[in-house]
């Protein structure tokens, strides 16, 4: 199981806003365990998707360099479960950009009924938590792509956002990580 | 212009909502870190709230005199030397630096911001 809790991007905008789409279904293990005989998607998980969204808002900022952690959930409130069937339209709306953070509002919607509004603060790590990327360039390249985010991402200009090359560079020669597959060694 | 207990009422806001802590707990005395458990990433969220709350801007620098306690000519042996300590007076002139002069170790400074000196850094920007 990947750590994925989003599906897709709807809307990218630069530095600015991102909706995504998160449909939950009963096959998805979370629902087994969390309540049984009553399958709901967890509440916490529709937070980690509206980490996802909102974080990978701000690492596109400086295409993907910085490390970008949830720090806090300043606020998290909910009006109904999610069932299996729904989709979740999650949009982040970045409020707050600073060099060692971010904050981000995120509001999900089902078939238009809002359904949960959140607070999100962002860490952005500096040398002193380590030099190492929490991804390998050409694999984000390719998670990013699943993600459908560089067919719908747009500058604030309205003009396609930029694959950086470096990523792009990686994409061609990095092996895929499969699974848990200990990392290609390179020297 | 706010007077001081409209001032107070919407730091008190602010740091109920960016730290959960209870109104009666947001006295002047209390210390942002020692009393009411702030860490470094909570003042992005206070930050953020009192700019909103006050329709100001607030420079990091600022509140955060960072750029002082980590310049090799105003610290000498993990304490701010008297230079250091003017120049700290001259960017926080709405801080008490009383009680920090007595022995200013640099690693107690991040414990040194009361609710007071906020309210009266807010009042220094509504001028």
């Amino acid at each position: 199981m990947r750590w994925f809790w989003i599906d897709r991007f709807e809307k990218f905008v630069s530095g600015k806003a991102a909706t995504t789409l998160k449909n939950v279904t009963l096959g998805e293990e979370p629902l087994d365990d969390y309540l049984p005989g009553y399958p709901h998607y967890p509440h916490s998980l529709m937070i980690e998707g509206m980490a996802q969204t909102g974080g990978l808002l701000i690492a596109q900022i400086q295409d993907f360099k910085q490390r970008i952690v949830l720090a806090k959930i300043s606020k998290a409130h909910f009006n109904d479960i999610a069932r299996p069937g729904d989709q979740l339209v999650l949009t982040a709306t970045l409020l707050n950009l600073q060099d060692d953070g971010a904050i981000v509002e995120g509001k999900i919607d089902v078939a238009g009924k809002r359904l949960a509004d959140m607070e999100l603060t962002f860490a952005i790590l500096d040398e002193s938590y380590g030099e190492a990327s929490f991804f390998m360039p050409g694999d984000l390249c390719r998670i990013l792509r699943s993600l459908n985010m560089f067919a719908v991402g747009v500058k604030q200009d309205g003009t396609p956002i930029d694959i950086p090359q470096e990523m792009l560079e990686a994409e061609r020669f990095e092996k895929p990580i499969v699974s848990n597959a200990p990392l290609p060694v390179t020297s | 212009m706010a007077n001081s207990e409209e001032v107070f009422d919407k730091v008190r806001a602010a740091l109920v909502d960016a730290l959960g802590v209870d109104d009666d707990e947001v006295t002047p005395e209390a210390t942002m870190v020692g009393d009411l458990g702030a860490e470094s990433i909570d003042f992005l969220d206070i930050v953020f709230k009192l700019e909103k709350a006050f329709g100001i801007n607030i420079p990091r620098e600022e509140l955060f005199p960072d750029d002082i306690l980590t310049n090799a000519s105003f610290v000498k042996d993990g304490k701010v030397t008297p230079d250091g300590i003017s120049e700290l007076k001259k960017r926080l002139s709405w801080a008490d630096l009383s009680k920090f002069e007595q022995n200013p170790r640099v690693q107690d400074f991040g414990n040194l911001l009361t609710v007071s000196d906020l309210c009266r850094y807010v009042e220094s920007k509504l001028g």
